[in-house]
């Protein structure tokens, strides 16, 4: 029912698919992929940290919550970590469904609360030098959309 | 003891990743801020109230009113920006 993976190698988005497309009962996948950006040739590198431990354990909670609120087949959500260069994948979230409705809401929520709510940070390099990414008011904005439906229990 | 944990740019800043701080009774995670921010200059720029920061207390996001037990383990860190 959940997949959910933090991981320094690279992600890999047909596996993620064919997954998603195995769940019994599927009429519906759709799978979300976050590249690193260029920025115009100003990224070198993208490194992300994360708190081990709770960032799988947020995760998981986020995957079980979304699967609360819509009918879900599966749930999918792989993060990478570490050190990694434009056009790399950096996230995976994905659902399958038994129809693209309810799919499309499940996976846009999954990944709003993904950049929210799972303790992961950005870190940015390139020729003018290296800093943290700020965290944006519109992404809290669009994660706040789906609240308070999806209840965080604990 | 607490102990303390910090991530990404406060991590940086203060050359910390992990302390050891003392349980005293009624301690909270606002008044731990507050006794840590006052060691000095640099820890009080990071851990200032006037910083934006989140916290965890044993891997559960908690609030400044959180009550603090001897042996949790407490994180600060800057807004997360996975995804």
């Amino acid at each position: 029912m959940f997949s959910v993976r933090i991981q320094p190698s690279p992600l890999v988005a047909a596996d993620a698919q064919a997954w998603l497309a195995a769940a019994p009962g599927a009429g519906a996948v759709v799978l979300f992929s976050g590249l690193v950006r260029d920025e115009g040739d100003q990224v070198q590198t993208l490194t992300l940290e994360h708190y081990p431990g709770m960032s799988e354990r947020r995760l998981r909670e986020l995957c079980e919550q979304v699967a609360a609120r819509w009918p879900l087949a599966r749930v999918l959500a792989w993060h990478r970590v570490g050190v990694m260069t434009p056009a790399e994948t950096i996230v995976l979230v994905g659902v399958a469904a038994a129809h693209r409705r309810e799919a499309f809401e499940a996976c846009d929520c999954l990944m709003d609360r993904v950049k929210t709510e799972v303790p992961l940070w950005k870190k940015l390099s390139g020729p003018g030098g290296d800093g943290w990414v700020e965290a944006r008011d519109r992404d809290r904005e669009a994660a706040a959309r789906w609240h308070p439906p999806v209840e965080d229990k604990r | 003891m607490i102990t303390v944990r910090f991530f990404a740019g406060v991590r940086e800043a203060l050359q910390t990743d992990a302390l050891q701080w003392p349980h005293r009774p009624d301690l909270t995670v606002a008044a731990l801020r507050t006794q840590l921010a006052d060691l000095d200059p640099l820890w009080s720029a990071q851990l200032g109230s006037a910083r934006l920061l989140m916290c965890a207390v044993n891997e559960v996001m908690a609030s400044p009113e959180t009550a603090l037990n001897d042996g949790d383990v407490v994180a600060f860190f800057p807004p997360v920006t996975g995804g």
